[in-house]
């Protein structure tokens, strides 16, 4: 479920279909893969097919949950946070209960319970989900290769200033940090301190610079990177 | 102490962090998707829990050799055969027309590629 894709499915299919053949409606056809057609390929799209000939769901059920996944981006948790940082009766609003607040922004986010995690000044959350891959997919997109990677799962829960270190953040010896690791029933999200620098920014501005790993807790929000 | 099951990591040691990243491939999007479709309450075929059950019962060699939605796939695929939704031969019999299919769609690119390079 990537994150960062631009991909926008509007290419046509005019390969020159015969529906008259007496066959079935046409199975779904997704894009043809680039490289080198591997054996998980096919068993994908084998038990796809097989999925919309059995009934089980349509071929444009298929096609429509493949759109909405790939409007789940970061972008949408940014927007919850740039609103906390202007609005402190949203914040706490926002801290109490994500999901309701989400709504409030007309934010869809399932019915998986996603909980805020606020950094204090003294206090830095991170998030992991150290058996599988649980992540706040509705809020922040596909969760990166590294999220899942045996490497962040093995080790951040036991030495995370390390590990944020391999990220180039830096957290003080002083500041407590806090690593949630999240369940297939709940999920978190890390909302940042608002950075020294950023006074009197719109709304969008400040979204701007809340990127996926901020929410994550492997990176901290910078000015500069708007 | 129980011993450990392989995909239970937290804690242990291991290298760095790759910080890597990667588009995902249409295939990988199509399991995605189709898992949520599974997954969802309104048909019930299949939960979240019994995905990673799937993916845990792949052993440790091949759940460290797969890819990520490699593991996925692998993991429906089973708990669909398990549960008696699709039979082992008609898989087999719809894995081999799919992969025809697949390899025709992907020659038919590379040759129109090949025509309008030549042009």
């Amino acid at each position: 479920m990537s994150e960062h894709d631009d991909h926008t499915h509007d290419h046509k299919h005019d390969h020159g279909h015969d529906h008259d053949n007496g066959h079935a409606p046409h199975p779904f056809q997704p894009d043809i893969e680039d490289g080198p057609i591997t054996e998980y390929m096919v068993l994908t799209r084998a038990i796809g097919e097989l999925m919309v000939e059995k009934g089980v769901f349509a071929a444009e059920d298929l096609r429509e949950k493949l759109e909405y996944m790939q409007s789940r981006k970061p972008a949408l948790g940014a927007r919850l946070i740039a609103r906390a940082w202007t609005d402190p009766a949203f914040a706490a609003r926002l801290e109490r209960d994500a999901m309701a607040a989400a709504q409030e922004l007309d934010i869809d986010v399932g019915v998986v319970e996603i909980r805020a995690l606020p950094d204090r000044p003294g206090l830095h959350n991170v998030i992991v989900c150290t058996l599988c891959s649980c992540y706040p997919v509705m809020l922040l997109g596909n969760s990166p290769d590294w999220y899942k990677s045996r490497e962040y799962r093995s080790r951040v829960v036991r030495e995370p200033r390390a590990v944020l270190a391999e990220f180039g953040t830096e957290i003080p010896a002083e500041t407590e940090l806090r690593i949630h690791d999240s369940t297939a029933e709940l999920r978190y999200f890390v909302i940042p301190e608002r950075p020294a620098g950023t006074e009197g920014w719109s709304e969008e501005r400040l979204a701007d610079i809340v990127t996926r790993d901020c929410m994550i807790g492997t990176a901290l929000p910078k000015p500069g990177a708007a | 102490m129980a011993k450990r099951r392989h995909h239970d990591m937290g804690g242990l040691d291991a290298g760095p962090v790759e910080i890597s990243d990667h588009d995902h491939a249409p295939w990988e999007k199509q399991v995605n998707a189709m898992l949520r479709l599974l997954a969802d309450p309104k048909r019930g075929v299949m939960t979240v829990d019994e995905l990673r059950r799937g993916i845990e019962d792949l052993g440790p060699g091949v759940y460290d050799e797969l890819s990520y939605y490699e593991r996925w796939i692998s993991s429906i695929g089973n708990i669909l055969l398990e549960k008696g939704v699709i039979e082992v031969d008609e898989l087999g019999r719809k894995m081999t027309e799919v992969e025809a299919r697949m390899r025709a769609a992907q020659d038919e690119t590379s040759k129109a590629a090949a025509g309008k390079a030549g042009a």
